[in-house]
């Protein structure tokens, strides 16, 4: 066995697991904190307001890393899904479980934040256009894993099922992302093209920086989440109790 | 064949399917999830005969008119193939101006598009004011400002 793959087996064993996202996630939460701070002071102070959307262009430094984040949490969840299903790894169906409600709140911020924004730029709250019909299908395929993934006596027959929804709900991800390029909508194209930005250097890097946050951000949260679905499952086990009880 | 293998080919297998049939479903309404037709594919015969249906377009220069004494504006939508004439009574939104992108909801009265509503449609492009990127030419210009605001959507 090579060493890397030693390390994922041993990353797969929850008490390995539970003693190594303690540091890590710890780490996540500064490193998280410092960036959004930063990219929020960029955004809301140093970045210069927009020609034609004022001081109103702002939204997208929640809106953006927000609508980011449902996607790419989803991700995660789909390829925690395909590990579980496949290589029956217990705590792969536990980041999936501690994932879901994450993305969903990134979702429903994202599409919060571009409601807000819509009615002062486009001037309505909600279009049935097909990027925003995507995305909140997305919030109702969150919602339906987390109630899929807790309807069973049995968690195991609960984290399959929610297993499947999440690879089959996946399909959702590359729709949400292409939906302005595919179809003609009322919500703008993309601002990235490829590694270049059709966003001025001084408006874009508190984005970046913002994205970058969000996902430290995530991180933190998934381990600490990850954490105590591992010790629901495992409550019957000796090391457990053991954790538990010093 | 191992039992894990298996599974590994059911999953992939089960992924090939639900992304085929999707990809199927969207072929087939394709025309439906444009959330607008522009002047070009109202042309092309494109728009329901009957009942409203959502128009986008750039706002062409100078052809913007308000009648004193009412909030009725009219002005032409293009895509610079094909131009159409609106009329529309109401609030417009802040981003309504000459060489934006527009999207009207309404039907066609005797050659002119009678709107109910105006919505405005962003760009990709966030800059600060008074920063004028220099252009190759005027009908480039249009050309890209015209990709960026449609989209290169699929035609019906």
């Amino acid at each position: 066995m090579t060493q890397f793959s030693l390390f994922f087996h041993r990353l797969a064993s929850p008490p390995h697991f539970y003693e190594l996202s303690k540091p890590w996630g710890r780490a996540f939460s500064w490193i998280a904190l410092v960036l959004i701070l930063v990219g929020l002071f960029g955004g809301l102070w140093l970045a210069p307001r927009d020609f034609q959307q004022g001081n109103g262009f702002r939204i997208m430094y929640v809106h953006v890393p927000s609508a980011w984040m449902s996607l790419f949490v989803f991700m995660v969840m789909a390829a925690s899904a395909f590990v579980g299903l496949v290589w029956r790894m217990r705590l792969a169906y536990a980041v999936a479980a501690a994932s879901a409600p994450l993305g969903a709140a990134f979702t429903a911020v994202a599409l919060v934040t571009g409601s807000l924004w819509g009615k002062p730029m486009w001037g309505t709250y909600w279009v049935w256009d097909a990027r925003l019909t995507s995305e909140l299908i997305l919030f109702f395929l969150y919602l339906g894993f987390i109630t899929l993934n807790r309807s069973f006596e049995d968690q195991q027959t609960g984290d399959r099922a929610a297993a499947i929804l999440a690879l089959v709900g996946a399909v959702d991800i590359p729709i949400v992302h292409y939906s302005v390029d595919w179809w003609q909508t009322l919500h703008q194209g993309s601002s990235f093209k490829g590694l270049t930005s059709e966003i001025a250097p001084s408006m874009l890097w508190p984005l970046l920086v913002m994205m970058t946050g969000f996902m430290f951000y995530y991180g933190w949260l998934v381990l600490w989440r990850t954490r105590s679905e591992i010790l629901l499952r495992e409550s019957d086990r000796e090391w457990t109790k053991r954790v538990v009880g010093s | 064949m191992t039992r894990r293998y298996q599974r590994l080919v059911m999953v992939l297998l089960m992924l090939g399917c639900v992304s085929l049939a999707v990809g199927f479903a969207l072929r087939a309404f394709n025309g439906d999830l444009l959330y607008y037709i522009t002047p070009t594919q109202l042309y092309e015969g494109h728009a329901p005969v009957r009942g409203q249906f959502r128009l986008g377009g750039i706002v062409e220069k100078g052809s913007v008119t308000r009648i004193p004494g009412s909030m009725t504006v009219r002005f032409t939508l293009t895509d610079f193939k094909h131009t159409v004439p609106v009329v529309y009574t109401g609030i417009l939104p802040d981003l309504f101006r000459v060489g934006q992108g527009i999207v009207v909801r309404g039907r066609m009265v005797s050659g002119i598009f009678q709107a109910t509503q105006v919505l405005a449609k962003h760009g990709a492009k966030y800059m600060p004011p008074g920063i004028h990127q220099p252009h190759p030419s005027p009908n480039e210009e249009k050309m890209l400002a015209l990709k960026r605001d449609l989209g290169e959507g699929t035609k019906p």
